[in-house]
């Protein structure tokens, strides 16, 4: 009997021939994430748990991404805490403004293939990008991972997703994940793995698969996995070994659930208010009128993202009446793209260019809305008062959807 | 067996975890600060309304979205006594187990119970409604284990012989 990927990944941690699903294991950590939002909770509870040293402290990651920079005055107190643990238990990786720590996370080299990654942020599902299974997980839990290395974990059925073909010019892997999670509904894969396969994913990019893998986590995903390949060796900066390349699912291993797509099938897709399971067709809206757009967030603000908004923005202007705001999601995908010119076309054409950060995908600063206010936004979420008041109305989109619906002042395809 | 009964509040499919806490309030000092706020892109009132031994009753993917742990401890809180769901988000689940606040999977209670209606739950056994039994399953052990430690902190003191 095969395996699927998660079920190698987990019984190579823990030295075991083979898993199942269902199994109760617990597993040796590879790496964790700790963002600035929780960071003062987890240290309390590292220290009310009775722990005096961190497992590892080489395996520990610090990053302020949701406070930064700072707007209210409590938030401050976040990064103080931060820095008072860090150097209290010698930490050396911290990252204070550095970028979205979903990006950072694989952009520095934290995860590698096969390893396993626990963060204190829901959309920690990213890191399948690189074969990896990582998820979200509370500041308790963390805080036992900081002193023990491990933690529990069932092993997950695995649901496949099969893609094959070539995608439209307008198409991009965004609209292939909101409309899986369209398909699957908002808990379709709550506590499973998804594992994607086809030459379509194969010839994605690392970035293209990043957004794929972030998203799991709205179907209800514990995990998702990509086969690490040739793209994942050069991203990762590495050779596979024979162990990483083999992190492909087997052809008898055990599915709950198999699903086929044609990518010549995908069209442009939103996720409507103001769950992220309501896909509609973009044509099916096409013509909203909206007041504001964000391009952005740890599900599409890397180089790609902007060079795709750039394309369709070169020698145009945003609509007067809407704001569009552009959020790089690390320092290094802002200088890249100042390098490559992809900021001064945005800038052109109107955009509002922001530090990298989660501000404004989690409602905490840089264009909150108000009541009645449309946005069309290529981040993850658009649950009530996500993005200012609950009477906002928040369309998911991806990043050709959202620069050609800000230039026309309404929802249009990219 | 352990056994309470209590008013219910009824939500719908889907609560997700800014419902219940917007990110806006995560900075708060304390979970205390935090409780006002509970619920208030869907219900501003809610907060205020609940009373201590009150349980939620919900239907599918409660606590989905983000992974703040905030949301189920200020749900405990407010002195729900349990969350009664057709299904929860899973670092919610893991999240509530940790803080020692007791969830319950159920189908059917949603359709049938109004809004301060009354209900009786034995632990681990069935929910009492109208006369209606709802037969409820058990945790597996190394959750049960982790509540009776009284939540994750006091396992892990024991684990560090403090308690």
């Amino acid at each position: 009997m095969g395996s699927t990927i998660i079920e190698k990944i987990i019984a190579r941690n823990i030295g075991a021939e083979c898993v199942k699903p269902g199994q109760i294991v617990t597993v040796n950590v590879d790496r964790v994430m700790i963002h600035d939002i929780f960071i003062p909770f987890v240290a309390d509870k590292f220290e009310e748990m009775g722990f005096t040293k961190l497992w590892d402290a080489d395996k520990v990651v610090l990053i302020y991404d949701h406070l930064v920079p700072a707007s209210q005055l409590d938030d401050a107190r976040h990064f103080r805490k931060g820095n008072e643990f860090a150097a209290k238990y010698g930490m050396k990786h911290v990252h204070r403004s550095d970028g979205i720590c979903h990006q950072l996370m694989t952009e520095a080299g934290y995860v590698k293939p096969g390893n396993i990654v626990f963060g204190t942020d829901s959309h920690t599902t990213t890191y399948g990008c690189v074969g990896a299974f990582s998820s979200g997980i509370g500041y308790t839990e963390m805080a036992s991972i900081l002193g023990t290395g491990t933690m529990w974990v069932r092993v997950p059925e695995t649901i496949k997703v099969h893609i094959t073909g070539k995608l439209a010019a307008n198409v991009t892997s965004k609209d292939i994940i909101l409309t899986l999670i369209g398909d699957l509904g908002a808990d379709g894969a709550t506590y499973k793995a998804l594992e994607f396969s086809g030459d379509t994913v194969e010839n994605m990019t690392i970035a293209s698969r990043m957004t794929m893998a972030n998203m799991a986590i709205e179907a209800g995903a514990k995990c998702a996995l990509f086969t690490p390949d040739e793209k994942t060796a050069e991203y990762c900066e590495m050779e596979l070994t024979e162990a990483e390349s083999s992190l492909v699912g087997d052809a008898d291993a055990v599915y709950c659930k198999e699903i086929y797509y044609k990518a010549e099938d995908f069209v442009p897709v939103l996720a409507c208010p103001s769950q992220v399971d309501n896909i509609k067709p973009v044509r099916a809206l096409a013509g909203t009128e909206i007041d504001q757009v964000f391009i952005g967030s740890c599900t599409n603000g890397r180089l790609e993202d902007l060079m795709a908004a750039a394309e369709i923005l070169k020698d145009k202007q945003v609509a007067p009446f809407v704001k569009l705001i552009v959020t790089p999601a690390s320092r290094k995908v802002y200088r890249e793209a100042v390098e490559n010119g992809t900021m001064e076309i945005l800038a052109k054409a109107g955009a509002m260019i922001t530090h990298p950060g989660c501000g404004l995908c989690c409602g905490r600063t840089g264009g909150i809305l108000t009541d009645g206010e449309r946005v069309v936004a290529t981040n993850n979420r658009n649950f009530l008062g996500r993005m200012g008041t609950s009477k906002v109305e928040i369309f998911l989109a991806s990043p050709k959807t959202a620069a050609a619906s800000a230039v026309a002042g309404k929802i249009v395809e990219g | 067996m352990e056994q309470f009964t209590g008013t219910v509040w009824v939500l719908g499919d889907d609560i997700d975890t800014d419902i219940i806490i917007p990110t806006e309030y995560l900075a708060l000092k304390s979970i205390q600060d935090m409780t006002p706020y509970a619920f208030s892109p869907l219900r501003p009132e809610l907060a205020a309304q609940i009373k201590p031994g009150d349980m939620i009753v919900a239907g599918k993917n409660f606590g989905c979205g983000s992974s703040r742990e905030q949301a189920p401890e200020i749900i405990k809180a407010l002195g729900v006594r349990c969350v009664i769901a057709k299904s929860f988000a899973r670092i919610f689940f893991r999240n509530s187990i940790n803080n020692g606040l007791l969830l319950i999977e159920n189908d059917a209670l949603q359709a049938a119970v109004n809004e301060g209606d009354t209900i009786t739950v034995t632990v681990n056994q069935d929910i009492e409604h109208n006369g209606q039994h709802y037969e409820i399953t058990s945790l597996p052990q190394n959750l049960v284990d982790i509540i009776s430690a009284g939540g994750l902190v006091k396992a892990m003191r024991k684990l560090n012989g403090l308690d």
